[in-house]
């Protein structure tokens, strides 16, 4: 079985749970022997300095396309980037400036359109005219990038051979839809998120179209949670015969990441960790910090994230006066998430959508309780959590109060938590993807 | 001769309400739930069993009998939610031919964490069963069938003639439950062992249609029961009275199992009923039998880690025995009863992490989304309680 796998993030460059995601469930289908071509876009910069070697093969030298390869985790997956930008998270002046950036940095960017097959080209037209909409959130020509991702995409599927397509989240569907209906080969799209978890029902009309046109033009779509398997059969009218759930996991931290803890203060640690955006709530954990300082002052409440809320945020730990117990450390990656994870008490992720929630399992890997959401996909597989529901402030800080006042409280959902973080393994997801494969393959 | 002596625990706790750390005020009990269950369970099992087993004790006319023990919450509830059902077991009371047995007050675990109020609660609840239907208990059932080496102690010193405990394997061995023993260093106490296999026959498995005996008659069960002849003396059938219409509803058959299994055991004529009492009357003692650990009659390990299995539970428990002294010191008899019914064994048994991913009988009973929930409810009124015990001296 080979994949060809289209993603949009990878780490170590990754701005949210998507790339945590894309590297389990890749390296589970690594181990269980699935082959997995991966295209990723470009990221800027293009770092090397991290512990991934990107490396680009003698073939494709001078092509448009460059390819990476992780080298050292994986036997059967190969990383191939190509030159775009897909960046969800940037704003429309930030995404400008990389896409410029990229353009002086390469020739690619005045280089010619690829061919296309024609089957592709309809579908391309089609939906190009959704993104020549005016007045998106995403004028940093985000759409352009989309097509551009899918037309080198395609380009890449000419040369190469395998048996599915797997496409993560909408702006890799249009690629997708343009390598199945060049190669009729069986297509899955993985829905990590929809925009209604991004945005509310103040929805970008074009995302919308693209993740519907993909589900749609899909042979089976994965969803990560029920929760999200019922936005996707509601709001997009998926027939609930071609949905799946598969749930997301997370690696045990191995021995020698294990750090020696930090000389602990008399303070206690509240973190939250994620992008500070309206679908992650973030004000109703300051509001719940509010509310617990109140009652218990040796705590700190500490924010890590960066995202389009934090100056708002910042605003608001001053206005409710609990600036002094209000920390916020902007964006972490790597190590210093596993430093935050091991210097806090507790983790509390109060979003108001979140289809899975990848953040509370690497948590409790680290054997920090957990806090979460009961709008959230995680809480369908995780019962040695504490659940809120988001919007429910005394709740959320008479929880965060039991467990700082309680020492048997944390550690009985410590210990219960580790326990039941060992069912949930990327493998066995993994496996569940590969049973989708098989059957897909099976039926072309 | 095989003689079936049934006991019936009827119980139900004082649920608490939702309290978080921000609540202050004094009402720590869910009234509104507690009345609905009680009027439900009432209307389910407690009035229709009451009705069976008036019936039966009617038509074999001093042949069937049966013990029953209530817990002093339940009384309550009956007396505030339910007097019918009140009325209904002083009107089998008057029977002479139904026994009620003594245990703690407030079915709580008291002898492990405060013997003084052990033996207060044990002897409130003594009064109570005095008072009420006319007898004074010579039978204790410590909560749960909760037992050991030192709880058979406590009891023959106050004065008992036998205690009820769980006939578990692992206690046992290759002896037999259908004897009656005694505890070692007890002379004057005897120990009656419950059969599990022929009681969760009917209490468990009764309506399990994957069951290899189902569907359970009475004539398949009394076969079971006259096996014991020359094997043993007494057949022990101890379960909760809820078995009846609520474990195993009405259309379970449950009811008609019961209205027939006494004419069945009777008419072989070798076989008959004693309450508690009649039974270490009757026979005597063959041996000794040692518990130096705890055991129950709960879950398939019969100890009592579904009360004290993880660190929450031995937190909440330490914690609201380790106000008894500033609690009694208040004189004040809402805040003792308050205090008390925060001790009823079910509290910690909603705090239970065994097999709580799994879903069971631990969750149909429990109240609470998560044993968390039930933990941090907890902590926060018994947070209340001992803010008062400070007001107040």
């Amino acid at each position: 079985m080979k994949v060809f796998m289209l993603g949009w993030e990878f780490p170590p460059h990754i701005s949210g749970g998507l790339g945590t995601a894309c590297f389990g469930m890749t390296k589970g289908l690594d181990e269980i022997g699935v082959e997995v071509l991966f295209i990723l876009p470009t990221t800027v910069p293009i770092s090397t300095s991290s512990h991934v070697k990107l490396r680009t093969p003698a073939s494709l030298a001078g092509q448009q396309t460059r390819a990476t390869q992780r080298q050292q985790v994986f036997k059967h997956v190969r990383l191939h980037q190509v030159e775009a930008l897909l960046q969800p998270y940037a704003t429309p002046a930030t995404y400008r400036k990389a896409v410029e950036e990229l353009l002086t940095q390469t020739s690619l960017g005045k280089s010619a359109t690829p061919k296309m097959v024609e089957a592709m080209a309809t579908e391309m037209a089609r939906m190009r005219s959704f993104a020549s909409g005016a007045g998106t959130n995403y004028s940093g020509d985000l759409m352009g990038q989309v097509y551009r991702y899918a037309s080198l995409a395609l380009e890449l599927a000419e040369r190469e051979t395998f048996d599915v397509i797997h496409a993560h989240d909408w702006m890799t569907y249009p690629a997708g839809l343009a390598v199945a209906a060049a190669t009729h080969k069986p297509l899955v799209v993985h829905v990590h998120s929809t925009e209604f978890d991004r945005s509310g029902d103040n929805i970008n009309q074009q995302i919308y179209d693209i993740e519907r046109a993909g589900m749609h033009g899909a042979d089976c779509v994965v969803c990560v949670s029920h929760l999200t398997r019922t936005i996707v059969a509601s709001r997009y009218g998926v027939p609930s015969d071609r949905l799946e759930v598969v749930y997301n996991a997370v690696d045990m931290p191995s021995g020698d990441e294990w750090q020696i803890a930090p000389i602990r203060q008399n303070e206690m640690i509240v973190l939250f960790l994620g992008r500070v955006t309206m679908q992650k709530g973030p004000e109703y954990f300051l509001r719940a910090a509010k509310k617990v300082i109140e009652k218990f002052t040796d705590v700190r409440f500490v924010m890590a994230g960066s995202g389009d809320m934090i100056s708002r945020c910042i605003q608001e730990a001053a206005d409710l006066k609990i600036g002094r117990y209000v920390t916020f450390t902007g964006f972490l990656r790597g190590d210093d998430v596993a430093k935050i994870f091991s210097m806090a008490d507790l983790y509390v992720m109060p979003s108001v959508s979140e289809p899975f929630g990848i953040a509370p399992l690497e948590a409790l890997s680290h054997n920090v309780p957990v806090i979460i959401s009961k709008q959230s996909g995680v809480s369908e597989v995780l019962t040695h959590a504490l659940k809120v529901d988001f919007w429910d402030i005394d709740e959320m800080a008479n929880k965060i109060l039991a467990v700082l006042r309680h020492p048997p409280l944390h550690k009985t959902l410590r210990q219960h938590g580790q326990i039941e973080l060992r069912k949930l393994s990327w493998r066995d997801s993994a496996s569940r993807l590969s049973g989708i494969y098989s059957r897909l393959t099976a039926n072309a | 001769m095989a003689s079936v002596v049934f006991y019936f625990q009827v119980h139900q706790p004082f649920r608490l309400r939702r309290y978080t750390i921000f609540d202050s005020d004094t009402n720590y009990f869910d009234d509104r739930r507690n009345e609905a269950v009680c009027r439900k369970v009432a209307g389910k099992c407690y009035l229709p069993a009451n009705q069976v087993i008036r019936e039966l004790l009617d038509r074999h006319e001093g042949l069937f009998r049966v013990s029953y023990s209530l817990t002093g919450t339940v009384i309550q509830q009956f007396q505030r939610w339910a007097p019918e059902v009140l009325e209904s077991f002083i009107a089998l009371a008057k029977t002479g031919c139904v026994e009620f047995i003594a245990e703690t007050y407030y079915h709580s675990l008291a002898f492990l964490y405060n013997r003084d109020e052990f033996v207060t609660q044990t002897q409130m609840h003594r009064k109570l069963m005095s008072d009420l239907f006319g007898q004074t208990p010579r039978i204790f059932r410590n909560t749960e069938l909760t037992y050991n080496n030192d709880v058979a102690k406590a009891v023959e010193d106050m004065g008992f003639d036998a205690i009820l405990t769980e006939g578990a394997d692992h206690i046992l061995g290759y002896r037999s439950p259908n004897f009656i023993y005694n505890p070692p260093n007890c002379a004057n106490l005897r120990m009656l062992m419950k059969n599990y296999r022929l009681s969760d026959d009917m209490a468990f498995r009764f309506s399990n249609r994957g069951w290899a005996e189902w569907p359970l008659t009475a004539e398949k069960f009394t076969g079971w029961v006259d096996q014991i002849n020359g094997n043993g003396y007494v057949c022990n059938l101890f379960m909760d009275y809820e078995t009846f219409g609520e474990h195993q509803w009405a259309d379970t058959g449950i009811f008609e199992f019961l209205r027939a299994l006494p004419g069945q055991v009777l008419a072989t004529g070798k076989n008959d009923f004693l309450t508690v009492s009649q039974a270490v009357q009757r026979y005597p003692a063959v041996g000794e039998v040692d518990v130096p650990h705890m055991i129950s009659w709960a879950d398939t390990e019969r100890d009592i880690s579904a009360w004290l299995g993880n660190s929450m539970q031995a937190n909440a428990l330490h914690d609201v025995y380790a106000l008894a002294e500033a609690v009694l010191a208040t004189k004040d008899p809402v805040i003792i009863d308050d205090w008390r019914k925060l001790q009823t064994s079910d509290h910690f048994y909603y705090m239970c992490t065994k097999w709580f991913a799994d879903g069971d009988v631990h969750k149909y009973f429990n109240p609470y989304e998560s044993p968390y929930d039930a933990y941090i409810n907890y902590m926060n009124i018994l947070d209340n309680i001992r803010s008062r015990t400070t007001v107040s001296v």
